[in-house]
């Protein structure tokens, strides 16, 4: 009990520094007061129309990849799984490369256009990745689903690949959205993205108990109680609402889904009632973080966040998996 | 309590088990035997729910299966699993306290103090309370099956299903397992259905036992019922024989190998049977079933070498287990492959004889000293105590003898004996009647199991003729013989 509170406590203290930091460093410096002084109108104006929706979809971005790539390295019994594993997010960046690349704007979605058609390629591309893998193994045993998502993934990047090759002046564009950054999306985007942010983060949040039963396979959760096809569904459309949602707002942004419930796990254990809560935090904060080194470490040029997550990520996650092997082969 | 009625099922379009029907009562094991792809454990999945099947009815608590939610199930049928390896770790405590996940409901779910007692009742009851925070990766195998008795424990469903739950455990943990899960059933009345692999355990540890032959069942009933050589071999097709439990009412089955190795066929002589130093003694070249009221190694069993061991009438038997090991020891003789007697009679004294008959022979040595006669008719009124033993009688058979041979072998032997002290008219010095035997006779029956097949041993019989009249013939002389030396010595 004690544990879970250091948990949480070390948890938010992190994210709340990150926001601090995300929000004062930068070209200008903000101080703390602006926040609820109104005395610098200048520096007023950059808090609240850049710096804090930045840090904030930064924050909500990588708090959708982490606790999305948290359930679904659960319900896949593999700690090396995430949205990318899937084909989740190779379908969400299709559907949103469709929106731009033929400039659609549907009159009642209006600016959920993006999000939506991402999601919908987010979804579609799971239940191809299932429906698939059910025609290859009724039983549709995790493994059959990973290699599924991977054949999916690469088809869904030849795609990509193709549609970019066939656009012209709207290749920058595109080729910069893929890298993944959340620079320059203001608060329309926050108020695009919050409302799936929360309910796919509900939905999974309803099935962390079902998601600890999970870790012991799928047999011992049916007999333990669990609906595990119904539970199952509800989990792959959680995780994609969220991958859907981030990916349509910030392109495609790797390894924190990975990482991030990874570490969480190693630090604070594998209870998904406090993994996945734990797991969004902790997103958030490194997703904001990394914006903060990306959009600093070269200024005034920017990186793209997704740059910064892959250079952080992958060397850390080498580490993670080599340690991994060597406490299994001991 | 539960009911399976007709019940085929398997996977995709090929039937695996085909119309099952039985049904356990509160608080009954059940155990499901069968040889592999009988359809043991898919029998088992069906029952629980991960397969479907095809046709017939499982009804629990007098409802069908299939009209329970996911939950409502697990809160009246928990399953044990079989243990395998997780990516993630879960602390003990944790791992138990999802047995609980059926009884919470609603949106927080929040943990119950009946939910807590639950759990440390398990946990107490499997004895891993002092793992509770222990991640279950760093547990040995045993106690993490223990682990998973204790989360199926803390579902507190009163059916219990476990697929070879003793795979992978060694037999301390296999006992310890079963006798956890025997008792809970007897203690809260939880009906078990297990899947066992080994006959013998599920003899041991099941009220009932069902034995599918390709998905169908082949028997079913008391484990006394069911574990019969003829059905083991035709459902197995393995050569087994059974035998009781030597404590307990149960049945228990052993192999016969076939052997390619050639049989070295062997007899035991009238020249085997020697005197060395104090004792008479015979050293066959195979070991002999042997059946004994012996001081060393008496009962049945195998055994090579055979002592009939003098000692002075003075010999003090009150630690004579003790003093006779040392004996035996001290004289090189193999603890495990000796049978061995005492009398308190010379041993160049003892009367050895050979008979033919169309079977093959038997070798009678008899070594008898009468001074302890009793009339066992009259034997009530007396007060003595124990002394060496007088009448040893061995008779050794070039034979395959059936058990029930055995036993008349025993009866025919000592009707001889009776006879000959009759004829000899030994008196019981307290009764003054005619005596039957002494207070501490032995008898040994040894048979090398070799050669032509001996069902019966009665007076009338082949062998029976030849015990009577050898043991008869040599109990005689031995009496002569001890008379004889009795006078001398006077």
């Amino acid at each position: 009990m004690n544990k879970t509170l250091i948990a949480y406590a070390v948890s938010i203290a992190t994210l709340l520094v990150a926001i601090w930091l995300g929000v004062s460093i930068g070209a200008v410096k903000i101080p703390i007061e602006t926040l609820w002084s109104n005395s610098d109108a200048t520096a007023s104006n950059i808090l609240w129309k850049i710096r804090m929706p930045r840090v904030l979809l930064a924050g909500i971005v990588g708090a959708s990849l982490a606790i999305s790539g948290a359930a679904f390295q659960g319900l896949l019994k593999n700690p090396l799984a995430d949205p990318y594993t899937l084909g989740v997010s190779s379908g969400a960046s299709v559907g949103a490369v469709v929106t731009l690349f033929f400039g659609i704007s549907l009159p009642v979605l209006g600016a959920y256009t993006l999000p939506v058609f991402s999601m919908v390629g987010a979804a579609a591309t799971m239940f191809l990745v299932i429906g698939f893998a059910r025609l290859v193994d009724r039983s549709m045993k995790m493994e059959t689903i990973i290699l599924t998502g991977i054949i999916f993934g690469s088809f869904l990047g030849s795609v990509l690949s193709l549609m970019i090759a066939l656009t012209q002046e709207e290749l920058r564009q595109i080729v910069g959205w893929l890298l993944g950054s959340v620079s320059m999306r203001g608060w329309n985007y926050i108020t695009m993205v919050l409302p799936f942010f929360i309910i796919g983060s509900f939905i999974l949040w309803l099935n962390r108990r079902e998601l600890n039963a999970m870790l012991f396979g799928e047999e011992r959760a049916h007999h333990l109680g669990v609906n595990v096809k119904r539970r199952k569904l509800q989990i792959l459309i959680g995780g994609s609402v969220l991958t859907g949602s981030a990916v349509a707002v910030s392109g495609t942004i790797g390894f924190v889904g990975l990482v991030v419930p990874h570490m969480t796990r190693m630090m604070w254990g594998s209870d998904h009632r406090h993994v996945l809560p734990l797991s969004l935090c902790n997103g958030a904060a490194l997703l904001i973080i990394c914006d903060l080194v990306a959009r600093t470490i070269i200024s005034p040029a920017e990186l793209p966040v997704g740059v910064i997550t892959a250079f952080i990520g992958a060397p850390v996650f080498a580490y993670i998996f080599y340690k991994q092997r060597r406490k299994g082969a001991m | 309590m539960l009911q399976v009625n007709q019940v085929s099922g398997g996977y995709d379009k090929k039937l695996i088990v085909r119309n099952v029907s039985f049904h356990v009562e509160k608080g009954e094991v059940l155990g499901i035997l069968g040889p592999n792809g009988s359809g043991k454990s898919t029998l088992l999945k069906i029952i629980s729910g991960i397969l479907p099947k095809q046709s017939g009815t499982v009804t629990i608590d007098g409802k069908p299966a299939s009209s329970y939610t996911q939950k409502q199930f697990a809160r009246k049928v928990a399953v044990l699993p079989q243990l395998h390896a997780h990516a993630f770790s879960h602390t003990v405590k944790d791992t138990v306290g999802l047995g609980r996940y059926p009884h919470q409901t609603g949106l927080f779910s929040s943990w119950s103090e009946q939910d807590e007692k639950a759990v440390q009742d398990a946990m107490n009851y499997t004895g891993i309370t002092r793992y509770a925070d222990t991640p279950i990766e760093l547990l040995s195998g045993g106690e993490q099956q223990r682990v998973f008795v204790a989360q199926a424990l803390a579902q507190e469903a009163p059916i219990l299903l476990l697929d070879e739950p003793t795979n992978h455990l060694d037999i301390a943990h296999q006992q310890q397992l079963l006798d956890t899960i025997r008792n809970q059933a007897h203690q809260k009345g939880i009906t078990v259905i297990s899947v066992f692999h080994d006959i013998n355990l599920a003899a041991l540890y099941c009220d009932r036992l069902l034995l599918l032959r390709q998905g169908e069942v082949a028997i079913s009933g008391r484990p006394q019922d069911v574990v019969l050589e003829q059905e083991i071999r035709t459902v197995y097709n393995a050569r087994v024989k059974t035998q009781p439990h030597p404590e307990l009412p149960k049945p228990q089955m052993t192999l016969l190998p076939n052997l390619q190795e050639e049989t070295q066929l062997f007899r035991v002589k009238k020249e085997d049977v020697v005197v060395q130093g104090d004792h008479v003694l015979v050293q066959a070249k195979q070991p002999l079933k042997t059946i004994s009221s012996a001081v060393h190694n008496a009962g049945m069993g195998w055994y090579r070498t055979f002592i009939n061991r003098g000692v002075h009438f003075t010999y003090n038997i009150d630690d004579v287990q003790k003093e006779n090991t040392e004996y035996l020891r001290s004289h090189g003789y193999h603890l495990t492959d000796t049978v061995a007697m005492m009398t308190a009679v010379s041993p160049e004294h003892v009367v050895v004889e050979e008979y033919q008959g169309d079977f093959g022979s038997i070798v009678i040595a008899v070594t008898a000293g009468i001074g302890n006669a009793v009339d066992v008719s009259k034997s009530w009124q007396r007060e003595d105590s124990w002394y060496v033993g007088t009448i040893n009688t061995w008779v050794f058979i070039n034979g395959a003898l059936a058990e029930e041979a055995f036993v008349q072998a025993m009866i025919t032997a000592t009707e001889a004996k009776t006879k000959a002290l009759q004829d000899e008219k030994v008196l019981d010095p307290e009764s003054g009647t005619i005596a039957t035997g002494t207070s501490t006779d032995s008898l040994l029956i040894a048979s090398t199991q070799q050669g032509n097949y001996i069902p019966y041993a009665g007076p009338i019989t082949q062998l029976g003729k030849l015990i009577g009249r050898g043991v008869y013939e040599c109990t005689v002389q031995a009496i002569h013989s001890y008379r004889q030396a009795k006078e001398e010595f006077q």
